[in-house]
């Protein structure tokens, strides 16, 4: 491919204009979707070089985990699939994505649910940033046996990172001019806990005058986005809501291959499939829908300040989602990962071909 | 005489019924006679809400004697909050019981009501039959599911310590008995209601020991029912699914939390708490069902509030009782109402009044004799 085509002036960036970026192939679909977004990179020639870093999910050592941490704390980026947690292994081998997450102290994980024009879902117009706390909370991997047969599960909700992320969801839904934040908790119930998130919700929302704050509780939520789910703008919760509620926001919208996701903290990003799926019943089959991962590519991208090249991937990936007969199994179609992942470079060589054209016209 | 022998007709038919399709573990067949359930109204909708079901029962000419009880918390000797005994008395005594919506109290320093209920009578499974109701247009048709919540510990324990100043600790408790009552009951609810499969729901590659512990009773349970397909889903793939094609799941099984946001997030697809049936099976063969709807103070003694939740739960009540052939009836008017359109309440898309529609549904059930 002969680099001519690329778009002028590269962005500052480390290492003579091209930055490294730690990948986690994972199992499952991971690998054969994350081979694909480095043939796209390489066929939009994007100035970014993989350091892949495989973890193997079958052992119990933790020496696969600490290089893969090593890596991300070397490139501050990652671009990842999930690792599969095997229920053989002995309760203290910890989910390696969890591991992750919190030794890189990735505390928001965000996630934006968009209706896409071409995908046929139940409900239409859907817009909703899902900022979730990304460390504590349920998945605080606290648990022991204190009597035979009783199992007790700790849930640590602490200020400092309620905090947090109540400033992390205010602050981008004011830089992204959001009209709405909602607190999705169960403060009736677990008054403490939740109670104190909440509280630092209202605390941080006194700060943002211009943004509407509500809360409500989480089995009611669930039950309004299966109804109505317009009515959400911008909404943050501790980790399990998180959990349940961007789960079936990708629901929605069109499934898991369709969102991207971001888990962002003050140092480190890690970006990859919004609902984390290893799909391993549909590995190695061709059948994978490569979008969640090409677009959480292009939010990689978007991080990196390599803005032109997301955008024209992007496009690319959301035009070839308007071909039906594109669609893979997920979206009802019988379209092949290979055919779409080929549709996408097609249509980044035509918008290439156009800007070319604009950039030659006389001024 | 004759009413009598029509009634013991009737209730003979229905054993037969009942025998022949399924027996669940608590319930009852009643052989002859008028059986007594504890009914409590409830606040807000719930004494309108209750004489409709009872107006409708009485039109179906079903076997059932109403005892009206207020379950209002009282403090006990000893300053613990309790049940009034009459009330309690009352459920021991029928083991049925019907409910409506009742108060939170805010300020008053007792418990919620439910609570209260929950742990007299050791309700450990919420039970949530979801069907589409036809005549009721939701975006998802074809919904046809049961979730089953372990309704006495996991997320729901009530422990909580604030650990150093802006940290609090939240205990979720999962015990070897309680999974193991919940799993077991689960799979005797799918063979006795001839559900093909059941579905554990959990989160055990994040609460390894946990919900891994729930998950093995799930499993061990599984070996004993053997003609019951069993399968496991993560949380956050059933939420996925779910929203996606709520076609692909049968019986659901789960501890607390999970449960209860899965049954709501069901009770969604098929319209909402309006209309959602509910039952609460204790120990001790005491079974209550519910309406799980709030008390709408703002409509409440207008004649608008809409009785439907709570019929479904009576009829809910009626085929754990046996009472097959008066549920079938009940029902098919209620679902024949709602999907003729012509009188509805507002919640429905009508502009009927609950006496309306209540008349509408006893007239069916004329019109079928």
């Amino acid at each position: 491919v002969i680099c001519k085509l690329c778009p002028l002036s590269p962005p500052p960036a480390k290492y003579g204009g091209r930055h490294t970026v730690t990948l986690i192939p994972g199992d499952g679909i991971g690998p054969e979707l994350l081979n694909h977004v480095r043939e796209v990179f390489r066929f939009t020639c994007v100035p970014v070089d993989f350091e892949v870093v495989n973890v193997n999910s079958a052992l119990e050592t933790d020496d696969d985990m600490n290089n893969a941490i090593t890596a991300i704390r070397r490139n501050g980026v990652a671009l990842k699939g999930n690792i599969e947690t095997k229920h053989t292994l002995p309760a203290s081998v910890k989910s390696r994505n969890n591991v992750l997450r919190t030794s890189l102290d990735l505390y928001a994980n965000v996630m934006h649910c968009q209706s896409l024009p071409g995908v046929q879902t139940r409900h239409k117009n859907i817009d909703i940033m899902i900022i979730r706390e990304n460390t504590e909370g349920e998945y605080s991997s606290l648990e022991h046996e204190s009597v035979s047969g009783v199992v007790e599960s700790l849930k640590i909700i602490t200020r400092n990172n309620s905090l947090r992320i109540a400033d992390y969801a205010f602050k981008l839904a004011r830089e992204r001019g959001r009209r709405r934040v909602t607190a999705v908790h169960k403060a009736n119930i677990m008054k403490l806990g939740d109670g104190l998130f909440l509280q630092c919700c209202r605390e941080v929302a006194s700060g943002y005058p211009e943004i509407t704050f509500d809360s409500m509780i989480v089995d009611n939520t669930t039950m309004q986005l299966v109804s109505k789910p317009q009515q959400f703008d911008v909404m943050v919760m501790p980790n399990l809501y998180g959990n349940v509620v961007s789960n079936v926001c990708a629901g929605l919208v069109g499934g898991p291959g369709l969102v991207p996701g971001a888990n962002y903290g003050h140092v480190y990003a890690v970006f990859e499939t919004a609902t984390r799926n290893t799909g391993k019943s549909i590995a190695e089959k061709n059948i994978a829908n490569p979008t969640a991962m090409l677009l959480a590519s292009c939010l990689m991208l978007d991080h990196l300040k390599l803005n032109d090249y997301a955008s024209v991937i992007r496009n690319a990936v959301l035009t070839t989602m308007n071909e039906t007969r594109l669609h893979t199994a997920d979206l009802g179609g019988q379209g092949t990962t290979l055919e779409v992942v080929q549709s996408v470079m097609r249509v980044i060589q035509i918008l290439r071909r156009i800007r070319m054209h604009v950039a030659d016209l006389p001024s | 005489g004759k009413k009598l022998i029509c009634v013991l007709f009737f209730s003979q038919l229905s054993r037969v019924v009942g025998a022949a399709k399924n027996e669940t573990p608590q319930s009852r067949t009643f052989i002859r006679g008028i059986q007594t359930v504890t009914l409590i109204p409830g606040d807000g909708i719930g004494p309108e809400i209750s004489n409709a079901v009872m107006k409708i029962f009485e039109a179906a000419k079903a076997p059932i004697r109403w005892e009206e009880r207020n379950v209002t918390a009282i403090r006990g000797p000893g300053g613990k909050w309790m049940i009034p005994p009459d009330a309690k008395e009352s459920m021991d005594k029928n083991k049925i019981g019907l409910k409506g919506p009742l108060k939170t109290p805010i300020a008053a320093g007792h418990p919620s009501m439910n609570l209260l209920l929950r742990k007299t009578f050791d309700l450990y499974a919420n039970v949530r039959p979801c069907v589409s109701i036809e005549g009721y247009q939701t975006p998802y048709t074809d919904v046809n599911l049961v979730t089953i919540r372990e309704n006495t510990e996991g997320e729901y324990s009530g422990i909580e310590h604030v650990i150093v100043d802006g940290v609090v600790q939240s205990i979720k408790l999962i015990t070897e008995q309680a999974s193991k009552r919940i799993a077991e009951y689960a799979f005797e609810y799918a063979r006795n209601n001839q559900r093909a499969s059941v579905t554990a729901v959990h989160k055990a590659n994040i609460m390894r020991m946990s919900d891994g512990l729930f998950l093995r009773k799930c499993r061990e349970a599984a070996e004993k029912y053997k003609d019951v397909k069993f399968t496991e889903m993560y949380l956050d793939t059933v939420c996925l699914n779910m929203v996606q094609d709520p076609t692909q799941f049968d019986v659901l099984v789960m501890p607390n939390l999970y449960g209860d946001i899965l049954s709501d997030l069901c009770a969604g697809l098929i319209g909402g708490l309006g209309v959602t049936p509910s039952g609460n099976i204790g120990a001790n063969g005491v079974a209550i069902f519910e309406s799980v709807h709030g008390t709408a103070p703002d409509i409440a003694g207008k004649d608008l509030a809409n009785p439907t939740a709570l019929l479904l739960s009576a009829v809910m009540m009626l085929r754990h009782m046996g009472l097959h052939g008066h549920a079938k009836k009940i029902e098919t008017a209620c679902f024949d109402t709602i999907r003729d359109r012509k009188v509805l309440t507002k919640d429905l898309g009508g502009n009927s009044k609950c006496s309306e529609f209540t008349e509408a549904i006893c007239q069916r059930m004329k019109d079928m004799d």
